[in-house]
């Protein structure tokens, strides 16, 4: 086909190309990691040191706070939206997303969202400074006033996850070329199916929490106010609700990618496909049944933190057959170490420790111990830094080629690797002693027994930022001046997205490939 | 190869998917509340206690005596002096008793409250029966004023054998802000 893409500014605000659509997710989301890892700084900056250096406690409370929800809804998730959007059409041999023109409305009130979110920092009264869980009354009878501004910020984010997902599953649905059928879809696919189905069942809860808020701030009712007959707790129950599901949908394409690029390094099959998927989908169920385990120290009654603590270690069940089978693919394997299989093997360690701390933090007794210490810090960011963010970068490496068509350069690539790997150990496994010892989180001083550990931490997080100025860099030289890629990039990668040029064509699978 | 004709079309799809979004948005607001209001009584979870009861005589178990405390908490802001007159008494289980909330109003300001109970342990919650209690209405008093509240409760004879001690805590909202209607009502406005 010789018809490519148009010229211009234009090209980007009218495009319809799930390339396009995919490339601008992905640079908008890098940009809100930069933004939420300057967030991250001005938190270690602080401290560095016991005592109130740098920054007042009300700012510090609004870094912790933006530094959240701009990682969460900025950097992780549109990250994942990008990678399906570039990423799915091609596995599944699809000309383009089911809805393209939503799927522009969808990336382009992203930008809105964030601009009002990241404005209410300038604000009287300055940001939302409750955290990013946002619990009532904190974010309602004592917010400041741009919280309404944070809620209608939610709202245009949720709806923008709503629009995607919907797209997501539509193409994957209806779009598939001949021959794939549903258990002959990549992993990649199949975990994004699963994530776009929790999306369209949360995001929702999500919008009517925010709505809830907005309602008994501006317009009398009582939901979350016991004065009038509501009750605070209702929030935590409504939001976790939410907010379980939203780890794994920050999780499940995570898998999807990793379980991708191990294959192609070990130069064996996935070991356990079917179970993979049938992992996955347990893990999603279960997701909606074990909010309540945020919530243990609220005062629920011992059948309900039984109840919770079973049904949350029973997610490590699923999750243990996944990390099974990425190790049974890599034994006896034919194994080579490029980039994106360093950031995947180091997830596949790394988010373990991550989810034993959570097995941990399932215990219904020993969380009120843990509760809202550094502990659960070290926790999330285990499973969030190496598992969400190590997998998109590991993705970027490994289908960037195909994107620019030239290949990245591999020495910068691993120097990159190693010092993102050894910053964010010394960020956050520190966390896990000052967390046990008692340190609590969101706090912007703290006793001189734990200064040690955060001075430590304090260093890795730096290290840590810079790193990715590298990652930045090697992907701008790459795009600019990389060596030429070939089609199949790495060695017999399984595929179809592999079947075509590199870069790949501004339209693939005009006719669709037959898949056998 | 015959091209596999997907079950049903895009826009179908679509038009079903975002149903579920609507009908979840439906269910976080409209149903979730209520829901939880409903376990929380039936459950007694959070300490919540159930509204007015309509005492059946069941007699008095006067082998058992269980010993209920009162706590009276202002939350925040709340200026008024609120106290109950007795901090803890012993009850039989089936016996209806009675007993008094003070409350003083010392502001130059109309006020209206409301009061909200909660009680530990939640297990006794369900067998805790409020027959009158001030945390039904809103109170209002006017600046200056002061006022009795009264609490009529019996502890059901069916409470667990392991309750031996109930306590009740009622924290006190100022409410003036919702209710300019019933500071306006003169028949409320003058009862004190």
């Amino acid at each position: 086909m010789a018809h490519g893409p148009a010229k211009g500014l234009t090209r980007w605000l009218y495009t319809t190309n799930h390339k396009d659509i995919g490339s601008m997710y992905l640079w908008f989301s890098f940009a809100m990691f930069l933004l939420g890892g300057v967030f991250a700084l001005v938190i270690r900056a602080e401290l560095f040191e016991p005592g109130l250096q740098i920054v007042e406690p009300e700012f510090f409370n609004q870094m912790t706070t933006m530094h959240g929800l701009v990682m969460v809804f900025g950097a992780v998730m549109p990250a994942f939206v990008g990678l399906a959007n570039w990423m799915i059409p091609m596995m599944v041999g699809a000309p383009d997303m089911a809805l393209p023109r939503m799927n522009n409305w969808s990336f382009w009130i992203l930008p809105f969202a964030f601009s009002m979110l990241a404005s209410t920092l300038f604000m009287e009264g300055g940001a939302p400074n409750f955290g990013w869980t946002f619990y009532a009354p904190l974010s309602t009878t004592y917010a400041p006033p741009s919280v309404t501004f944070f809620i209608f910020a939610v709202h245009i984010m949720g709806a923008s996850s709503i629009m995607g997902s919907i797209n997501i599953i539509a193409t994957i649905l209806n779009m598939r070329a001949p021959g794939m059928t549903l258990m002959k879809m990549p992993l990649f696919v199949w975990t994004w199916l699963i994530t776009a189905y929790l999306l369209i069942a949360v995001m929702p809860v999500l919008a009517g929490v925010v709505t809830m808020m907005l309602m008994d701030i501006h317009f009398g009712t009582s939901f979350f106010d016991a004065a009038g007959g509501g009750d605070p707790v209702l929030f935590q129950h409504v939001f976790w609700f939410f907010g379980h599901p939203e780890v794994y949908i920050m999780i499940l394409p995570a898998f999807g990618v990793v379980s991708q690029i191990i294959p192609t390094f070990a130069r064996k099959p996935l070991f356990g496909y079917a179970s993979m998927v049938y992992a996955t989908s347990s893990i999603a169920f279960l997701s909606f049944i074990v909010w309540a385990h945020h919530m243990f120290t609220v005062g629920i009654p011992v059948a309900g933190e039984l109840f919770f603590m079973y049904a949350t270690m029973l997610i490590a069940v699923p999750t243990g057959v996944k990390v099974f089978n990425w190790v049974t693919t890599m034994f006896k394997g034919s194994m080579t170490f490029e980039t994106p299989m360093l950031f995947s093997i180091a997830f596949v360690i790394l988010f373990s420790i991550g989810g034993f701390s959570g097995l941990m933090l399932a215990i219904a007794p020993a969380d009120f111990q843990y509760h809202d210490t550094y502990f659960v810090v070290a926790h999330f960011h285990y499973v969030l830094v190496p598992g969400a963010i190590f997998s998109i970068i590991a993705a970027t490496y490994y289908w960037l080629p195909k994107w620019c068509g030239r290949m990245y350069n591999e020495t910068m690539g691993k120097v990159h690797f190693w010092l993102a790997f050894i910053g964010l150990n010394i960020t956050f496994f520190p966390m896990h002693f000052v967390g046990l010892a008692g340190m609590p989180r969101r706090i912007p001083d703290y006793n001189i027994q734990f200064a040690d550990f955060n001075m430590i931490a304090s260093v890795g997080a730096f290290l840590f930022g810079a790193a990715q100025i590298l990652f930045l860099w090697n992907v701008i030289a790459t795009i600019r001046s990389g060596k030429p890629a070939t089609a199949e990039v790495w060695e017999n990668p399984e595929g179809l997205e592999w079947t075509v040029d590199s870069p790949a064509p501004y339209h693939t699978f005009s006719v669709p490939p037959e898949v056998k | 190869m015959e091209q596999e004709q997907p079950t049903q079309s895009i826009a179908a799809l679509s038009t079903k998917l975002a149903a579920v979004v609507v009908g979840m948005f439906v269910f976080a607001i409209w149903i979730m509340p209520p829901i939880y209001d409903v376990f929380c009584e039936i459950t007694g979870l959070n300490g919540k206690t159930g509204g007015q009861y309509i005492a059946v005589d069941a007699g008095v178990d006067t082998s058992r005596e269980i010993t209920v405390q009162f706590i009276a908490t202002n939350n925040e802001s709340m200026p008024w002096d609120f106290r109950p007159h007795v901090r803890t008494m012993k009850v039989h289980p089936g016996e209806e008793v009675e007993v008094n909330f003070f409350a003083r109003n010392p502001t130059s300001e109309d006020m209206v409250a409301q009061a909200i109970p909660s009680l530990v342990p939640f297990k006794a919650a369900e067998y805790f029966h409020k027959t009158e209690c001030f945390c039904f209405n809103r109170q209002a008093l006017v600046a200056g004023a002061s006022a009795d509240l009264p609490l009529r409760f019996i502890v059901d004879r069916d409470v667990p054998k392991q309750v031996h001690t109930i306590t009740l805590s009622y924290t006190i909202f100022d409410i003036t802000d919702m209710s300019q209607d019933m500071l306006n009502d003169p028949k409320v406005a003058s009862v004190p």
